[in-house]
């Protein structure tokens, strides 16, 4: 009921524009009867009227703007000419809909008064007989605007004689309507207040960083500006909140779809869908809670016969709930289902090599828990439609922490799974620590630091070393030490720093917490705290992991924000990759930066050949019926989401093996750029890797591919998205950019 | 945008020479002339087509990027934007700069948004007929060569057509 009256208030907003213009768009085409653009406008705001309202179950509106849209129809196709007359008549019919719209918004239903006068007229305009005289008087009356509706339906009441009903009393000092009181705005101009407001910040902290500096007489104007731009600041995020329940509407149909398709009964209940955040993080998190989503169904909830094999109702229940904390928005995602089975997931672990059996025995239920973040390990039985497709666990949780959050899991066995994900409140603007390393700034973002510590040597404090692996005690418990300096590598010790620090035998030691672990990372200095805009790094730079974007310190330069896991992970990584340090040498050469570590898509062609792209390219995976492949403009197509997917056949576009045989069934990756997407056809899909990715170039003549890598033992083909696409699809690229 | 062409036909650091204006105007009265934006590494004369190019700055803060392969010189703020920064010198297989050569952010327009080419010295804005492009000869340094569309041949010199996504790539060099 409440998401019916959601919808019947979002029509409403969206019906006020139209109308509002409508008055305006007729009086014009009075003047100008052929003009098709007026036409065409006025054809489209009662189209969709009409589409809406049938979908409502608004019959008396449906029926009037229906066969206004006949008349507009015959109008547009130069069936019949535009004349004042015609035009009087339609205008009623505005009239009639204002005034529907109007009582809707007031109830929330149709009035109870009949508007067949009207409907009768228009049925006359449309057969090409003279409107009745009465009523194109009532059409002529009623120009009247749309806040005032007391007026209009006293006015209305009279012009038909009385012969309708009052309409419902209407509370004439009564609060904004819907319509009034929000208006549209374009997103494109949402984000563009947003950076201005972060320009603004910026120069803020700049102003005041002088005045400081200079300990100025005009402070006060400086911190009247700084509340303000603080205020300001809060008000322009404000505007980019939107409900989380945008993204959740979503979830009750993908619930009842996968719970049929499965033979399941599974109840959705929401709550907590008008908590807000900002929308780059709603978009951020569609994805994986649609995810965590279909899990639960396919693989947490029992089938009825199992759950009251159980003693469990037959119905499972998925619960969802978002709430606030602090600056946190924390989403639940709770099942009733059968829990994860820990000891499964640890013999699958030991199976895939993840983990050694003794290892596997020490390890407690938390940590094996976290087991199903890793990648590739899926423990569904079986691959179904549904879930199991490679895109796992570990690829939900590597986006829920690119945007700063993280995510819990907690299960018990028979009862059901709970996962709690927590996600900052905004991205645009965070607090941060500034530090420097090797002579350069960079910023920590405030969120994952834990304390400072400054380790005085002098006092017998010390960091400790155990086998290469630094370790710092920190209340009685052993941090592991990272140097920043070091995992950047980048020279710390420029012009007797070293001798200097020695002298002070001083360290500081910033603690970072990621994922529930935390450890210690030393750099040359701790600078002040600021608030910073992140911005995002070139694509081509987003591979490296130890940044999290950039942004732009007061004095109007570029200092990076680090990546608090990526740093975690390369810290790792350090202390097994130094004795290969040389070996990998060698393949750097080949690769350049193409060393670093990635979540590469492996997918095979008709024959013997693999392919992989880079993950983070991929939108979507589908599976789309060979009889559904369409020709238009001479190319193969798919009707896909109320769109027309163009699709490129792999072997049409590199030196694949083409297939030998039509099957019925073809998996196929989905690319998005801007509002463009493009399906590329792909023999089957395997699997989702992390791997280094050091390419070795590729052989000649081979068009579209990048280089060609080892996963796993087999050669595997890394493919020029870019390149498969503007081969097949000119312009594409060029297109999707620009829109 | 037209201002901004101005200022870079302002911002020109001794223009090399009158022959290509001359020949600029000649070459107006054809339909299809292209506009290069052009530049030099070294004595080496190349050029970007206009529509690629967004603006032209002198030496601009670089905030080193670690981790990053050479080529990546670093980032600029280019008016709160951060752009990343190529050396073309490392991408071009050219050595390295020496100290003291005038450092030119010529910013280009690619599919990740704006990227600043690293160049020693800022020339004209010229026409060129297409007649007179050929392909990159073979025996040009295959690093060259693969970020090039190809060579005009010019009057009294070769100007080099540089391929701008091909010469922005740096995560994977060759």
């Amino acid at each position: 009921m409440e998401e019916e009256e959601d919808l019947l208030k979002e029509f409403l907003i969206e019906c006020a524009e139209g109308v509002g213009r409508l008055d305006q768009e007729f009086v014009a085409l009075e003047k100008e009867a052929e003009n098709p653009n007026l036409l065409a406008s006025i054809f489209r705001t009662i189209h969709t009227i009409k589409g809406t309202c049938g979908f409502l179950g608004l019959p008396k509106l449906e029926s009037i703007a229906h066969v206004a849209e006949n008349v507009l129809a015959k109008m547009r196709d130069r069936k019949m000419t535009v004349t004042p007359e015609r035009i009087t008549v339609l205008l009623g019919a505005v009239d009639v809909i204002k005034e529907i719209l109007a009582h809707l918004e007031e109830t929330g239903h149709e009035p109870d008064k009949n508007y067949d006068v009207v409907r009768q007229s228009l049925d006359a305009v449309l057969n090409g007989e003279a409107p009745a005289a009465g009523v194109s008087h009532v059409g002529a009356q009623h120009v009247v605007p749309l806040q005032r509706p007391e007026d209009e339906g006293k006015a209305k009441a009279e012009a038909e004689g009385g012969a309708a009903d009052h309409p419902t009393a209407v509370g004439p000092a009564k609060a904004l309507t819907a319509s009034e009181s929000s208006i549209r705005v374009d997103v494109g101009l949402l984000d563009k207040l947003m950076n201005l407001v972060g320009e603004l910040v910026l120069a803020r902290n700049q102003l005041l960083q002088r005045i400081r500096d200079r300990d100025d007489a005009d402070s006060g104007t400086a911190q009247r500006m700084n509340h303000i731009t603080t205020e300001l600041q809060d008000a322009v995020m404000k505007t980019r909140m939107q409900p989380i329940r945008n993204v959740w509407e979503k979830l009750p149909r993908l619930v009842r779809d996968l719970a049929r398709a499965s033979g399941k009964d599974v109840e959705l209940v929401m709550e907590g869908a008008e908590t807000e955040l900002d929308r780059t993080l709603l978009e951020a998190i569609k994805d994986p809670l649609t995810h965590i989503v279909r899990n639960a169904v396919d693989h947490g909830i029992e089938t009825p016969d199992v759950r009251t094999a159980k003693g469990k109702p037959a119905k499972g229940t998925l619960f969802l709930k978002a709430s606030h904390e602090g600056s946190q928005i924390t989403i639940d995602i709770v099942d009733d289902g059968g829990g994860i089975d820990v000891e499964r997931v640890k013999r699958k672990a030991v199976e895939k090599g993840l983990l050694t059996v003794g290892a596997a025995t020490t390890l407690s239920e938390r940590e094996a828990l976290n087991l199903i973040f890793h990648a590739g390990l899926s423990t569904a039985e079986k691959v179904t439609n549904v879930s199991g497709r490679g895109v796992g666990m570990d690829v939900v949780k590597t986006n829920i922490e690119k945007i700063g959050g993280g995510v819990e899991i907690t299960s018990r066995l028979g009862q059901g799974t709970s996962l709690k994900i927590k996600i900052p409140l905004t991205l645009a603007i965070i607090p941060a620590l500034m530090v420097t390393a090797g002579g350069d700034r960079f910023a920590i973002p405030q969120a994952s630091l834990l304390e400072l510590v400054m380790v005085d040597g002098e006092a017998g404090d010390r960091i400790e070393v155990i086998r290469g692996a630094e370790v710092y005690r920190l209340r009685g418990a052993l941090l592991p030490v990272l140097h920043l300096d070091r995992i950047l590598g980048v020279d710390s010790r420029p012009s007797g720093r070293e001798t200097e620090r020695a002298a002070a035998a001083e360290t500081n030691i910033v603690v970072l917490g990621a994922a529930g672990r935390s450890f210690g990372l030393v750099v040359d200095e701790v600078n002040d705290s600021e608030e910073i805009v992140v911005k995002a790094l070139n694509r081509q730079l987003k591979g490296l992991s130890v940044f999290a974007g950039a942004t732009i310190l007061g004095d109007g330069r570029v200092a990076l924000i680090l990546d608090v896991m990526g740093i975690a992970r390369e810290g790792k990584l350090l202390h097994a990759a130094e004795d290969e340090a040389e070996v990998k040498g060698d393949e750097e050469a080949v690769g350049g930066a193409g060393t670093e570590r990635q979540a590469l898509l492996t997918f095979a062609g008709y024959g013997r050949e693999r392919f992989a792209v880079p993950l983070a390219l991929v939108a979507r995976l589908e599976e789309f019926a060979a009889d559904r492949i369409e020709r238009a403009a001479g190319r193969e197509v798919i009707q896909y989401r109320g769109d027309l997917l163009p699709l490129i056949r792999l072997d049409h576009v590199c030196a694949a093996t083409p297939p030998s045989e039509h099957p019925e069934r073809l998996p196929a990756v989905v690319f998005s750029r801007g509002r463009k997407s493009v399906g590329l056809l792909v023999g089957r899909i395997l699997d989702i890797v992390d791997a280094t990715v050091a390419l070795y170039a590729p052989p000649s003549g081979r068009a579209g591919v990048r280089g060609s890598l080892v996963i796993d033992g087999v050669t595997t083909d890394l493919l020029d998205i870019d390149h498969v696409i503007e081969s097949a699809e000119p312009g594409w690229i060029d297109q999707a950019v620009a829109a | 945008m037209d201002s901004r062409k101005e200022d870079r036909r302002v911002s020109v650091s001794s223009p090399p020479g009158g022959e290509e204006r001359r020949q600029a105007t000649a070459d107006r009265r054809h339909d299809q002339n292209r506009q290069y934006a052009t530049f030099f590494l070294d004595d080496h004369f190349l050029g970007v087509e206009v529509r690629r190019v967004q603006e032209v700055l002198t030496t601009q803060g670089l905030t080193r990027v670690p981790l990053a392969p050479p080529t990546v010189a670093g980032l600029i703020n280019l008016r709160g934007q951060i752009v990343m920064a190529v050396d073309l010198r490392a991408r071009l297989g050219f050595p390295t700069r020496t100290e003291g050569t005038a450092l030119m952010n010529m910013v280009v327009q690619t599919l990740d948004g704006p990227v600043s080419l690293l160049v020693d010295r800022i020339g004209d804005v010229i026409d060129v007929r297409p007649d007179l492009f050929t392909p990159s000869p073979e025996t040009v340094d295959e690093r060259l060569r693969a970020v090039t569309e190809g060579v005009y041949k010019l009057k009294d010199r070769l100007l080099l057509a540089l391929n701008t996504e091909a010469a922005t790539q740096v995560a994977v060099s060759g």
